[in-house]
This record gives structure tokens, C-alpha cells and sequence, in this order.
């Protein structure tokens, strides 16, 4: 459960000291996420209690894991952009480019010949190279990230509709629909994949350099730099990244839905950026936590899930969302006002 | 509003106990039960055919997308109106949504739940054919609602507007109006325009068109928005200096379109609406404004799937129909509204 952080932690423990043993206690990395963890509870228990056996079972949790998993993908790439400080508003068309070009005539004629497989690169492909794009413009280009993957929301967006000629493209291969409806040991594939990259992200981010790397660049991009870190390449990796994960969320997109279309992943980098946010990586970066992101998605989806088993409003909802989303910001300002004064 | 529910629900109990009491009589009596059709007025449930007598308690789930449009709110609030007629009718409303891995996830919590039917309008009907074939293997009828699945074993029962037949209406219709000038200039103003009901729209208007020689020269998409038809139309506009007949396929998006249009100032043309919203019927009536005609796309498609699905989960057939069980395909009648006949059609108008 350890993350990492621009402060070395053990130098914010000593800092607080002098507060009560609760709050900081609270206010460290473990205690954020059992805190997380502990809304999740919650929201749990409102849900055995208003739906009893309906909420718990266990194919009520395969539809939350379900559910979970595409946009999960998602946020895990998002993480590290948002650690790193930057944002990547452009995930979810790009997603949606990735399933288009990846069900694409041309696409699915190879796949036919080779393999089903050749559909997985392809979105992984696509989405890598159009966050490759970002990071380039963003790095070398130096302009800001909100506005180069604002243009590239636009722009990939655009980009698959002209593909798809604004139509639903079905996805021809038998195999590749049967693989993706398999449920290894009762789990459905799809939640695999998510634990796989949630995994991989978790172990990126914490136990490599690549993940040391973010983190500073997060926190004090000058400083990085000075320290000898190539911060432009990195930042390229970085969406690269973003890019990638986009993709695997395409293909499992086509796993869930047999289409591919233009359409997909609307609204989708909110999501993405508010499940990241309420999982307690820092907004302005140099910190970010995997467990938190997964808990943060699965917040939502379970609470959705909650919803509609008590058949209530989406406009309920919707409100419910955005007062998750102002808490946690509220209580991540909190945090970055006292760190800055520490 | 609820005082007035429940008196109707109060009403409706000894109408439906006198109903049933026919029932067992015409079963003793061997004749055919009378059938009081009542099929205009929506409002009273209480008074339908055989079959609106209450049967086994049936759990239906109902999907659709957002109701973030008129049209849309005003399917799902029929639905809603039409469920809660029925005191045998359980109805589970998944959250609206556009999002369709979200929309995935209510039909397999319906599945989980074990509902007797489901009445699904999908966001889009590819991405959400394998989870009704899902449903359907696990033995719960799909009542599929205007946008089609793309397989025929994904649901029981489709009902559809025609979107087809409304592109021939306002085609026919402006036909009609400009069939002796044939350089006639005719715009038309989609909605989003990646959904097949979008093209079949299109489809059917340039087929009507071409029947008297006319073809569509300019045509913009207005993704069904108040803002989007405001957008596209001023765009239209610009680029049309001289219009003679505009076909807007969705009278939501149309409150922008004719707010674009009085904006730049022009009437030199004559507009077809779509969908058959209030505010258009009410424009017909009055003769205020470009709107001369509307072609209805009818918002009772999912009401109607209610009562489908009541019928197939209690193993009933239609009643105005000789054969037994319900119909596979329904689609309904998209006719066009103008000055002559819009007070047939105001109690059928949304409020967009």
C-alpha cells in the first residue's frame, strides 16, 4: 500500500507530529486509501441493506467488475498523467478511435487472414501513437496539455467518424467475441485485464524508475530536470502510456459491445479524471496511487449499481457524483495547501 | 397530480373488478368476451380491452437512453404513465444513459435480478445485441424499441417507428408543395448523424424527393440538440442564400432551428418538422411561423413495449389480432401533420 510521493513520506511524518495521532494517521498514503476503502464500505452496506440479495451476490459483483473494467483501464493511464501533473482530457475519443479503427474493413479483412489478435494490436497501436502525439506536442512542443489533448479530443473524435463514415461497425470474428465473453475460473475476461493493468500500473509506479520518474517530474518538474531527468522524453512516455491503456479500453470496449463506433467513450476522460481524483492522486501531481484510482472507479460503478437496484433517478445520481467528486477535491486542497506549507 | 392518480387508481379497481366480471362471464356464457377498444385516449388505462384485466404480477426492466431530449423524456414518461396503470405491472427503471457499457450493465443486473421482460431501447442497437441475446438465453423476453438490434434472436418482440416512411412523408409532402419546380433548392437537417435511423431518414427523404425530381442540396447534422440545431442552421443558412423547403428531422433540435432562422431574418422557404412535438403543433395551428408541417415519429414506442412485454410475460395475445401471441415486428404509422389535421394529432404532441 506504500505510493509514492514528491516528499519523501517519511519527512511529512516527523512534520506533523505535533498533531493529534488520528489526522495524521488519516492524512498519510495508507490511511488515505482506508479511508477510500471505508466509502466503499459504506456505500456497500446501504446496498445489502436496500437490496438484500439482489446487491449481494456474486453476479451482481461480476456486473460492478464488469462495468468497472473498461473505463478502469482508462484511469489507471490517466493516473500517471495526472501524477506526472499533467491532464489528458482526450482518452475517451481516442478510445472510441481505437475501436473504430480497429473494426475497420481493412482491419478486420487482415484479421480474418492472421489472426483475431490483429484487432487487439491495432487499438493498442492507435491509441499508443495518438498519446505519443500528445505527449510530443506537449513536450516538445510545450504547450500546455489541457490544450493539446483538448484538440485531440476534437480531433480523434472527428478523426473516427470519418473512418467509420459515422456508422456502427460489427465486429466479424467469431473467436475474438468468444474470447472476450470467456470467464476463466467464473471471472469474466474483462475483469482480468483490468487486474492485469491495474497491476502493471501499480508496479510501474511504484517499483520502477519509470514511476519514480513521474512522480518528480509531478511534483517539480525544474528540480527533475536539474536532477538529470530527460523531463520532455518522459512526458511523451507518459501519454504514450495514457495513449495505450486508451487502446486496451478500445478492445475490451469491442469485447463488451461486438461494435465498434464513434460514439464510444463519450464523456469518458471525466470519468476517468474524477475516479483518479477521488482515489487521491493530487490534481497538480507528484502524487498518485493506483489502489486509490481502482477503489475510486469502483466507487462509482458500485454506486451506480446501488441506484439502480433501489430504481432511482439518474438525475439523483448525477447529483450524488458530484458531490463524491467536490468532497474529495475539497479534501485533496486541504492536504496540498498543508504541504506546501510544510 | 397524485390526488388525481389516485382517484383514477380508485376508479380503476371497480372498473377492473366489473371487467373481470365479464371475463367469467363470457367464459360461462361461451361467448366471446366484449372487447371495448379505447385506443385514443392514453390517459385511461381502466378501460382498455380483455386484456388490460390484471393478471400475474409481472417485474418488467426498463432501459432507454437519457432523457436529456424531448422526445426521449417523453418515451420514457409514457412508459412510465402506461406501467403504472397496471397494478400487475412491476416496472424497474434502470438509470438513462448514453453510455452504452453503463446501459450493458443494467439488462445483465435485470438478467441477475431474474425480470419476467425487459423493454430495451438501446443507445445503440450493435453494441447492445449481445447482452440481449444474454437475456434471451436465460429466458427473458426483449421487448426491443424503436432503435433494432442487429440480430432477430435478440429480442421476442421489435417495435420501430418508421424512419423510412418519415423521410418518404416529408419527401411526399414537399413533393407536393414544389413538385412543378425542379431546381427547387431543398436543405435538410439531420440528427446525429451516425445512428441508422438518421440515414434510413435520409434515405426515404431522397427517395421521395427523386420520385418528383428533387434532390436534397445541402444537408447538415444537429446531434438532436436545441444548441446543435441552432448551430447547423445558422451554418445552413449562410451557405443557402435562397432556400425553398427545409425537412428538420427531430422538432427537438427544431426549437434551435427556428430560433436560427428568425435570428437571420428568413422566410422565403417553408419547413417539415419531425417527431411531432407541442410546440411545433401549436406553431402548424397558428400558421406564426415557417412551420408548416410536421411528420410524426410517435413517442408512445416504449409505452407501447410496456404493454408488450405485459402480454408476452403473461402469455397473452393482442387482442385486435386473430393470431396467437404477440407480433414479432411492429412498426408504426408515421403520418404528416399540417393545418388540416394537427387537432387530430395535439394529444399525441411532447412537450420538447
Amino acid at each position: 500500500m506504500t505510493e509514492p510521493t514528491a516528499v519523501p513520506p517519511a519527512d511529512m511524518e516527523t512534520k506533523k507530529e505535533g498533531r493529534t495521532r488520528l489526522p495524521s494517521l488519516l492524512s498519510g498514503p495508507a490511511g488515505r486509501n482506508v479511508g477510500l476503502v471505508l466509502a466503499l464500505a459504506l456505500i456497500c452496506v446501504v446496498g445489502v441493506i436496500t437490496g438484500g440479495e439482489r446487491f449481494a451476490s456474486i453476479d451482481n459483483l461480476m456486473v460492478v467488475l464488469r462495468l468497472a473494467s473498461v473505463i478502469g483501464v482508462l484511469a489507471i493511464g490517466m493516473t500517471f498523467v495526472i501524477t506526472s501533473g499533467g491532464i489528458d482530457l482526450s482518452v475517451g475519443s481516442v478510445m472510441g478511435l481505437t475501436t473504430v479503427w480497429a473494426t475497420t474493413w481493412a482491419t478486420q479483412a487482415m484479421a480474418d487472414d492472421l489472426h483475431w489478435v490483429v484487432m487487439v494490436f491495432t487499438a493498442m497501436a492507435v491509441g499508443t501513437v495518438a498519446g505519443l502525439v500528445n505527449g510530443a506536442i506537449i513536450a516538445y512542443g510545450r504547450v500546455v496539455p489541457f490544450i493539446t489533448t483538448l484538440a485531440m479530443l476534437a480531433s480523434a473524435r472527428g478523426l473516427a467518424e470519418m473512418i467509420s463514415n459515422r456508422q456502427t461497425q460489427r465486429v466479424q470474428s467469431d473467436a475474438f467475441i468468444e474470447f472476450f465473453r470467456l470467464e476463466p475460473l467464473g471471472v469474466p475476461i474483462l475483469v482480468w485485464i483490468f487486474a492485469a493493468v491495474s497491476v502493471a500500473g501499480w508496479f510501474l509506479l511504484n517499483r520502477t524508475t519509470f514511476g519514480r520518474r513521474t512522480v518528480a517530474i509531478g511534483g517539480n518538474a525544474e528540480a527533475s530536470r536539474l536532477a538529470g531527468i530527460k523531463v520532455q522524453r518522459h512526458t511523451l512516455y507518459i501519454y504514450g502510456l495514457a495513449g495505450l491503456t486508451a487502446g486496451i479500453a478500445g478492445a475490451m470496449m469491442l469485447g463488451r459491445t461486438t461494435a465498434g463506433t464513434s460514439t464510444h467513450g463519450m464523456l469518458w476522460e471525466l470519468e476517468a479524471i474524477a475516479a483518479v481524483v477521488v482515489g487521491g492522486t493530487l490534481l497538480i501531481g507528484g502524487r498518485g496511487t493506483i489502489v486509490g484510482t481502482v477503489v475510486g472507479v469502483l466507487i462509482f460503478t458500485v454506486l451506480t449499481n446501488v441506484f439502480t437496484i433501489n430504481n432511482m433517478s439518474t438525475s439523483a445520481q448525477l447529483v450524488a457524483k458530484g458531490a463524491i467528486i467536490v468532497a474529495a477535491v475539497l479534501l485533496q486542497q486541504r492536504f496540498a495547501n498543508r504541504s506546501k506549507s510544510t | 397530480m397524485s390526488a388525481r392518480k389516485n382517484l383514477r387508481r380508485m376508479l380503476g379497481i371497480p372498473a377492473a373488478l366489473a371487467a373481470s366480471a365479464l371475463l367469467v362471464a363470457g367464459c360461462v356464457s361461451n361467448e366471446p368476451p366484449e372487447e371495448e377498444n379505447d385506443s385514443v385516449s392514453q390517459d385511461d388505462g381502466s378501460g382498455g380491452t380483455a386484456n388490460d384485466e390484471p393478471g400475474e404480477t409481472v417485474t418488467i426492466g426498463f432501459s432507454a437512453p437519457a432523457a436529456d431530449h424531448g422526445w426521449m423524456g417523453a418515451i420514457t414518461q409514457a412508459a412510465l404513465d402506461t406501467a403504472e396503470q397496471y397494478e400487475d405491472v412491476e416496472l424497474r427503471q434502470a438509470e438513462a444513459t448514453n453510455d452504452v457499457n453503463m446501459q450493458i450493465s443494467h439488462i445483465e443486473q435485470f438478467i441477475n435480478d431474474g425480470v419476467d421482460a425487459i423493454v430495451l431501447l438501446p443507445f445503440d442497437g450493435d453494441a447492445l445485441t449481445e447482452v440481449a441475446l444474454d437475456a434471451m438465453e436465460a429466458g427473458i423476453p426483449v421487448i426491443n424499441v424503436d432503435r433494432e438490434l442487429s440480430s432477430p434472436f435478440a429480442s421476442r418482440a421489435t417495435i420501430l417507428g418508421d424512419n423510412y416512411g418519415m423521410g418518404v412523408s416529408a419527401g411526399t409532402y414537399i413533393c407536393e408543395q414544389l413538385g412543378d419546380q425542379p431546381d427547387a433548392v431543398v436543405a435538410e437537417i439531420q440528427g446525429i448523424a451516425n445512428l441508422p435511423l438518421t440515414q434510413d431518414r435520409s434515405q426515404g427523404f431522397a427517395d421521395a424527393l427523386s420520385d418528383c425530381g428533387l434532390e436534397v442540396s445541402t444537408q447538415v447534422a444537429a446531434d438532436f440538440t436545441i444548441q446543435g440545431g441552432e448551430t447547423a442552421t445558422s451554418n445552413l443558412l449562410q451557405a443557402e442564400p435562397e432556400i425553398d423547403a427545409i425537412w428538420n428531422h427531430d422538432d427537438d433540435q427544431g426549437v434551435g432551428v427556428l430560433a436560427a432562422i428568425e435570428n437571420a431574418g428568413r422566410d422565403e422557404f417553408f419547413m417539415v418538422g419531425g417527431a411531432g412535438s407541442l410546440d411545433v403543433m401549436e406553431h402548424i395551428q397558428a400558421g406564426d411561423s415557417v412551420l408548416q408541417a410536421t411528420v410524426v415519429y410517435p413517442s408512445t414506442q416504449a409505452a407501447d413495449g410496456i404493454k408488450l412485454a405485459r402480454l408476452v410475460a403473461q402469455d397473452k395475445s393482442m387482442s385486435d389480432l386473430v393470431s396467437a401471441g404477440v407480433p414479432r415486428t411492429i412498426q408504426l404509422h408515421a403520418p404528416v401533420v399540417t393545418a388540416d389535421n394537427v387537432d387530430q394529432y395535439m394529444d399525441l404532441g411532447f412537450r420538447s
